[in-house]
């Protein structure tokens, strides 16, 4: 160690390293070995019955499905609202740019209501929509809309430095030799921001996963139906299961680190396919 | 295939890019366009591929009107200061991209596309770098690879856009012979943008000067350096000194001296005169009969040559250049008097400057 001090040509990396550590400890380990050291408190037995509950299990498929479709939708969307930005100039950019940055700062339990109040069935969308069959609030519809919200951002910003790094030359070049734009998109513009979609992906699924405050307005939490999992963790708190509330947190917990691990990993994959020694 | 700009304008915003220029490029040749940057060379090889439109003007590619067709039909081949290499595409990879992107019925057997791409790797001299990626190449290699993948669809013309821009110095110059030996070989009708005049002269069979969106000269290398037509061409092609006179019976007068014109003479009048470094000749001394009396400055006698920095009576600088072996026989030193006697005199009127 002392010998790689010595001969670093980065200072500061004992320090750097060794807050780096501490802060982990203290603000990630910590809290997440205490969800588990609770959960072993619970027997075996009970701690399956408290995560395998069909009410339970439903909420996992709703929270992770709703979860991967919106961050899904949001890649798709998320990738033409930075095309957009990116590529054009209009009056009001700067007001749109700023925009796509509010599902951050608002409070989410303001975008839930807001959301509820417009797409209920007697509000100004709802309304519009009700004709057509659509529901939107108080149905898993809602949950989705909600997480959409919230996770756009995530996609927009990943995607808009590395888009605005690709020079006009390149799908000059890729015309050129006869590409059309279809082509152009998908074999050069495409695989350039692949790993950028990917980050905004997993971004916007983790946020979505752990969303509380603006879906518990618009899902109407019908338990099997429109009922999330961490307020299914809230409602077992409330009643003073706190063994139960951590079961159910941990497989959370466990579920979400394998997918994002899994994400990880094909971005690892594609940063060698794509990206090798730049 | 055969190039003729006819008539060509475009204008961005307030400012024109190109001012009605015309040019012939007949088939097989390979022609540079050189002019300071800014002029508009790099406008017109945009549109020549069909990357930018003009806004009057033709086209004809081969007899034909090409104004209206796309870049993906005109069947030219680009090549860029910058590469434009897709960096997530293998070396091969990129060099087929033209080709795999076909439509299904044109498109080549996978097999047959590979054969293709190996021989432009081997006419590039890279085929060894097939499986690399373009990050890992350098910049000469990179511009040969964007070369090769320009040639893969056979284009009817090359165009290539200040191609050795961002190489340094060594790497240019082995580039730019191999470039010609290059055409020597495969005799598509290529245009090439650059602002350095040296690879203009030593590369292009003819040479168009471009400044202010027109077309100053167009001729071959030793007629627009040895017989510049407007004071632009003489001063943008090599270093010159610059005089301000008058000429007057067939001497051009420059304040108390005369210099004798030759055969070409000069209209009478105000006029501006060019002289190459190395078309002095260097006489020990002051003569009242003949030559400019300056005395030496500066003396940097390295290589074949001697640089020499004078300084007229009236403090004006001129560069000789002169053989180093010329030069110590001469047995001048710094601080010495010499009379400068030019060989060769180019004389515009004062006006033709302005322009």
């Amino acid at each position: 160690m002392a010998s790689m001090k010595r001969f670093s040509p980065l200072p500061g990396f004992g320090l750097a390293m060794g807050y780096t550590l501490v802060y982990l400890t203290l603000v990630v380990i910590i809290p997440l070995t205490a969800v588990g050291t609770k959960t072993l408190t619970m027997g075996l037995d009970a701690f399956w019955a408290a995560v395998s509950s069909p009410r339970v299990v439903a909420s996992y498929q709703l929270s992770f499905g709703a979860s991967l479709l919106a961050a899904a939708i949001n890649v798709v969307f998320g990738l033409i609202f930075a095309w957009v930005l990116v590529r054009y100039r209009f009056p009001g950019k700067g007001l749109v740019d700023a925009l796509v940055d509010l599902p951050f700062a608002l409070p989410t339990a303001v975008a839930g209501i807001a959301l509820a109040t417009i797409y209920s069935a007697n509000g100004p969308v709802g309304k519009l929509l009700e004709p057509w069959g659509i529901e939107i609030a108080y149905t898993p519809n809602g949950v989705l809309l909600a997480l959409v919200f919230i996770g756009l951002p995530f996609v927009v910003r990943t995607v808009q430095p590395v888009l605005a790094d690709l020079e006009k030359e390149v799908e000059e070049a890729a015309a050129g030799l006869g590409a059309s734009r279809g082509q152009t998109f998908l074999r050069v513009i495409l695989p350039h921001i692949a790993p950028a979609l990917l980050t905004g992906f997993a971004m916007a699924f983790a946020r979505a996963v752990g969303e509380y405050g603006s879906v518990i307005f618009i899902a109407g939490n019908v338990p099997m139906v429109s009922e999330i999992t961490p307020l299914l963790i809230i409602t077992k708190l409330e009643q003073y299961d706190y063994a139960g509330a951590t079961a159910v947190a941990s497989v959370m917990l466990v579920f979400s680190f394998v997918l994002l691990l899994i994400i990880n990993g094909l971005q690892g994959w594609m940063h060698h396919r794509y990206a090798r020694g730049a | 295939m055969s190039i003729s700009i006819r008539n060509i304008s475009k204008q961005f915003g307030t400012f024109q890019a190109l001012d009605d220029v015309s040019i012939d490029i007949p088939s097989g040749e390979l022609v540079a366009l050189l002019g300071p940057s800014g002029c508009g060379k790099t406008t017109l090889l945009r549109i020549i591929a069909g990357l930018d439109y003009a806004d009057r003007g033709q086209i004809l590619l081969d007899g034909d009107d090409a104004s209206a067709r796309h870049v993906r039909e005109r069947r030219v081949g680009f090549v860029f200061q910058h590469y434009a290499l897709f960096r997530h595409m293998s070396i091969a990879d990129n060099v087929a991209f033209g080709l795999r992107v076909r439509p299904r019925r044109e498109r080549l057997a996978e097999a047959e596309i590979r054969r293709r791409v190996k021989k432009l790797l081997e006419l590039v001299q890279l085929d060894w770098l097939a499986d690399r990626y373009p990050p890992q190449l350098s910049g000469g290699q990179r511009q040969r690879i964007a070369l090769a993948r320009a040639l893969a669809v056979e284009p009817k013309v090359l165009l290539l856009d200040e191609p050795f821009g961002a190489l340094d110095a060594k790497v240019r110059k082995e580039l730019r012979r191999w470039l010609r030996q290059l055409h020597d070989e495969i005799h598509v009708t290529s245009v090439f943008v650059t602002h350095d005049q040296e690879e203009a002269l030593e590369v292009a069979d003819r040479v168009v000067v471009i400044n202010k969106g027109k077309v100053e000269q167009i001729g071959t290398p030793e007629s627009v350096y040895d017989h510049p037509a407007t004071p632009f061409v003489a001063n943008f092609l090599g270093s010159v000194n610059l005089f301000h006179g008058r000429v007057e019976d067939g001497h051009l007068h420059l304040g108390e001296h005369a210099l004798a014109l030759g055969a070409e003479g000069g209209s009478e009048g105000r006029a501006v005169a060019f002289v190459r470094p190395h078309e002095f000749d260097l006489v020990p001394g002051w003569h009242a009969d003949g030559g400019l009396p300056a005395r030496i400055l500066r003396v940097a006698a390295v290589g074949p040559s001697a640089q020499i920095e004078v300084s007229r009576v009236d403090g004006e600088l001129i560069e000789v250049t002169i053989s180093r072996d010329a030069f110590q026989l001469l047995g001048l030193a710094e601080g010495d008097q010499v009379s400068l006697r030019p060989r060769h005199i180019r004389v515009f009127q004062a006006e033709a400057l302005a322009a």
